[in-house]
């Protein structure tokens, strides 16, 4: 394909893909926007007025960073891992597979696509915790870079998931029993300060811990950790499950028999 | 000498499981042919297409699409290819038009040349009018003419179509069929077809394949094939009922129901014999017709044929163990 037929191709599977997500906004953009809104009433408002400062600043401006990267995180994991999934239960993912699109471009656009609604939704909590506080950002370009190198790490790793997913269920899995967990341990809700030492070691070993402190860092100034080796993983993650998601593509694993 | 639309070398397919689809097969379709491959279920037609189309993974051969070899350079094959698969294989909840226009995209089209392709190919096809309606209220006719409208939206010099009338009403199956005549006659597209309605082949197309257990067991024109046809049943329709079965010297009588008759004709026989023998028996003959078409005749008898020649090697093999 020339460079203008690629451009084409996947300028038309990203936009089948906002498509979709916008299409069914009701079940994508709607649940973390009233979910985050109450993370903001109760946790921020009510329990966060008792709770006094954390890292020097109040509970409520606290949590937004990470309640915005929580949001990122599980949306552009969900929407890759679903849209994807779903296509290859109705089997049109055979339209792309017949089609001279390279590989390459299928998984991009998937990606595209996840941080599409990734980013979307992360807007949408960042209008919502406008309601409750003052944002000041203290480094933007580092807050957006680092949004949207997690938006397109978690949608890759959507992806992985839905090429191995042989059900709907195997789907569920990874976000219930991983990310979630992760999510909720990466130092959203708490600086991992507070932790005993050990805990604090183990913490390290969270991937999500360096996402959501660097992008705290991005609005706060302050982090638990060295912000350019965070910057750093989130880029070899990126590169490593991208290329393994190729491969897995290539070789046909779960799409071709 | 042309290069042929499609050319298969030693196709071998083994599944994970250890089954033997498709055991080394040799194929040739010549440009602006109407193909069939013909097979019972499980047989390795769809397996074939599947690896023609990239759906399917080959373990062994070489397929080439207009002398491209897809093991070098798939992307440019493919754009020779368009395909419609047995099942419905479109998300049900996108707009007909969205389905087809993204199909051009994928292709590489741009938007200004697909949206008159697309109202083009869905005017052909009676979908116009469905274009912004949801592909899931469609019925199963339209929704597989939708999938011949995608298919053709980038201009495929070959369609592969895998069972595309099955389950399709009568009438609909006939507008289908001129369709895919006017579309291999007017634009010389190229059409491999596998069909499990042999009226369909015979009436279509101009060559076949039989393939049976992974093997192709004949590869020739329709028209040569039906010259080998030895045998036809004729029924006849008769005035009055008959008790007994009447004897026709030198042919082989079934009786149906009690006004009528099934009589198997060799080639070489005359059918004005039989009508001499029942007219001396006094039974009088109203109507008379073809029971089944002939290609199915044939097919029938070489499946069956194939099949007992592996059961035989299967025993064979059994008592040299």
């Amino acid at each position: 394909m020339s460079p203008m037929q690629i451009a084409i191709a996947l300028w038309t599977l990203v936009l089948k893909e906002i498509k979709r997500f916008t299409r069914i906004w009701p079940q994508t953009l709607l649940p973390p926007s009233i979910t985050m809104t109450m993370y903001f009433i109760i946790f921020g408002s009510l329990i966060g007025s008792r709770i006094g400062e954390m890292d020097g600043f109040t509970y409520m401006d606290f949590i937004v960073p990470g309640l915005i990267m929580m949001s990122v995180i599980t949306n552009s994991y969900s929407n890759v891992a679903s849209s994807f999934f779903s296509n290859k239960f109705q089997r049109s993912i055979e339209e792309m597979m017949v089609s001279p699109m390279p590989n390459w471009v299928i998984l991009s656009g998937f990606v595209l696509g996840g941080m599409a609604r990734g980013l979307g939704v992360g807007v949408i909590v960042t209008i919502v915790s406008l309601f409750f506080t003052r944002i000041s950002v203290a480094h933007p370009m580092l807050t957006i870079g680092v949004v949207v190198l997690t938006a397109a790490l978690f949608s890759i790793g959507g992806f992985i998931n839905a090429l191995l997913a042989n059900k709907f269920d195997d789907i569920s899995i990874v976000p219930t029993f991983i990310l979630t967990p992760l999510t909720y341990l990466g130092g959203v809700f708490y600086s991992i300060s507070l932790l005993p030492g050990f805990w604090q070691g183990v913490s390290m070993l969270n991937p999500i811990l360096y996402m959501v402190n660097v992008f705290r860092y991005g609005f706060l100034g302050v982090s638990d950790i060295p912000v350019g080796w965070a910057l750093a993983a989130i880029l070899g993650f990126i590169v490593v499950l991208f290329g393994l998601a190729l491969w897995m593509l290539d070789r046909g694993k779960g799409i071709r028999s | 000498m042309a290069e042929p639309a499609l050319s298969i070398r030693g196709l071998t397919k083994v599944y994970g499981n250890g089954f033997q689809a498709l055991k080394g097969i040799d194929l040739d379709v010549a440009e602006g042919d109407f193909f069939a491959l013909l097979g019972p279920n499980g047989a390795g037609k769809s397996t074939t297409l599947g690896v023609v189309c990239s759906l399917v993974q080959k373990s062994a051969g070489k397929v080439s699409i207009f002398g491209i070899d897809v093991d070098r350079d798939f992307a440019r094959a493919k754009y020779h290819l368009g395909v419609v698969p047995q099942e419905f294989n479109f998300n049900q909840f996108e707009k007909v038009i969205d389905i087809v226009l993204a199909q051009a995209g994928y292709y590489g089209m741009p938007r200004r040349e697909a949206l008159p392709r697309a109202e083009e190919l869905l005017r052909d096809l009676g979908l116009w009018d469905k274009r912004n309606g949801s592909a899931r209220m469609l019925s199963g006719g339209m929704k597989r003419r939708l999938m011949i409208a995608r298919a053709l939206m980038h201009r495929p010099r070959i369609l592969i179509l895998d069972e595309p009338t099955a389950g399709v009403d009568i009438e609909l199956r006939r507008s289908m069929w001129e369709y895919m005549r006017r579309i291999n006659r007017d634009e010389g597209t190229t059409i491999i077809l596998t069909t499990h309605y042999l009226e369909e082949a015979e009436s279509l197309c101009r060559n076949v394949a039989i393939i049976n257990h992974g093997d192709i067991i004949r590869n020739t024109s329709v028209r040569e094939l039906l010259t080998e046809l030895d045998t036809e049943t004729f029924l006849f329709d008769l005035a009055r009922p008959v008790d007994s079965l009447p004897d026709i010297a030198g042919f082989e009588v079934n009786q149906v129901d009690s006004s009528q008759l099934a009589v198997l004709v060799h080639r070489g026989q005359r059918l004005n014999d039989i009508f001499t023998a029942l007219g001396e028996q006094g039974i009088e003959v109203v109507s008379m017709r073809n029971r089944a078409n002939r290609l199915e005749e044939m097919f029938v008898s070489m499946v069956e044929q194939g099949n007992e020649a592996l059961d035989k090697a299967a025993a064979d093999k059994e008592v040299r163990a």
